[in-house]
């Protein structure tokens, strides 16, 4: 499998999830794991350019397929990918803890929507829980990241 | 393979099965995964309606212009399931096959009177939506066969989804579909159930949990019948 650009084998054992596999095998922590059953959307990474829960497929899945995670968006030392900007610039996150998963999301909403209303915003983070921010934030910097990505 | 091993389960999107493995509800000793087989993912017209092939996933669905234009009730009702993250890997098929009788999609196939075609070493079989659903979390799928596709008849006349959750996305508290005169109810029995427009809460029994009592359940049966009529 393909994860963030760089070839890996497929874990030998073919329970592991691929969010375990990303995590403990890879090394890949900025992909985090909250309720492992679909729920709170911090597992979320992109699975062939679409954002999937990494938490509901096992990692053999992933073979022959490309997966990018959080850590997979910019590479350390160059500037940040638009949507990271605009959750920095918008104030997108306080503990951190859901935001690789709802970057992963925007990033795939902003593919399907390049221009989103704000129904779309709703309905594109509404897989994704946060309990700090309050969303207020989040969704200006949804829209923020739209505009930064279409510069 | 599902006919030779013991205990199998089929894995397609597995947005359903995934969960109850983490959980550790569901145990099983081998799991298929379909996700490799060529060819299964086709959305296509049949028979005046649209058949959804085992590995086409619920956002394909929801973005088809064929299923829009031929039976856009099955797009309103792919919306209300879960996320679209959620709907990116998940397909319209396992989640008839998974028979969760707060789903949305076995019910709109009842409404719609569709039929699933399913196969095995043994030959293939067509099973009407009415004689899928046996129980909760059952269907008439014998363990060595496979739910191929889905046959949902064009909507035509009027038709509508309607359900209370506690939040977009979850499960449906209780929930139904109008296709022109039938009502399919779900959420509130161990299958969906058909119900008379006229008197929606005749002979059921929900059942009561932390989200919502029996009574509670009836009385938004009624409710939402009330609203999917309406028009």
């Amino acid at each position: 499998m393909r994860v963030n650009g760089t070839d890996h084998p497929a874990p030998a054992d073919p329970r592991r999830l691929l969010s375990d596999h990303l995590r403990h095998d890879l090394g890949l922590t900025g992909t985090h794991v909250g309720c492992e059953h679909g729920v709170c959307g911090c597992c979320t990474v992109l699975f062939d350019g679409a954002p999937v829960r990494s938490c509901l497929m096992l990692a053999v899945q992933a073979e022959g397929h490309e997966v990018t995670t959080i850590e997979g968006l910019a590479a350390p030392g160059a500037p940040l990918h638009p949507v990271q900007q605009a959750f920095h610039e918008c104030h997108g996150l306080q503990c951190g803890f859901c935001t690789p998963g709802f970057v992963m999301s925007v990033v795939g909403l902003l593919g399907q929507h390049p221009n989103p209303t704000p129904e779309q915003v709703d309905e594109g983070i509404s897989g994704n829980l946060c309990r700090c921010t309050g969303y207020a934030s989040i969704r200006r910097a949804v829209h923020r990241a739209a505009e930064l990505s279409n510069k | 393979m599902l006919g030779s091993l013991e205990d199998a389960k089929v894995l397609a999107g597995g947005q359903s099965l995934v969960p109850l493995l983490n959980f550790r509800l569901a145990r099983p000793a081998h799991l298929v995964d379909i996700n490799r087989i060529s060819s299964l993912d086709r959305i296509y017209e049949h028979d005046g309606g649209v058949a959804v092939q085992a590995l086409a996933r619920q956002a394909d669905v929801e973005d088809s212009e064929l299923v829009a234009s031929v039976c856009p009730l099955l797009v309103l009702a792919v919306r209300l399931v879960a996320h679209r993250v959620i709907r990116n890997r998940g397909t319209v098929c396992g989640s008839l096959a998974h028979a969760d009788p707060a789903s949305e999609l076995p019910a709109v196939l009842l409404a719609l009177n569709g039929h699933v075609a399913v196969r095995s070493t043994r030959g293939a079989r067509m099973i009407p939506a009415a004689d899928f659903f046996k129980s909760v979390m059952e269907t008439a799928l014998t363990p060595d066969e496979l739910l191929i596709e889905a046959w949902f008849p064009a909507s035509t006349g009027k038709y509508a989804i309607a359900e209370e959750s506690r939040r977009h996305g979850d499960f449906a508290l209780a929930g139904g579909v109008r296709h022109g005169d039938r009502l399919a109810l779900f959420g509130v029995a161990p299958t969906p159930v058909l119900a008379d427009p006229k008197d929606p809460t005749r002979g059921l029994e929900p059942s009561g949990d932390l989200e919502a009592t029996p009574e509670f359940r009836l009385h938004l049966v009624q409710v939402l019948c009330d609203r999917l009529f309406a028009a």
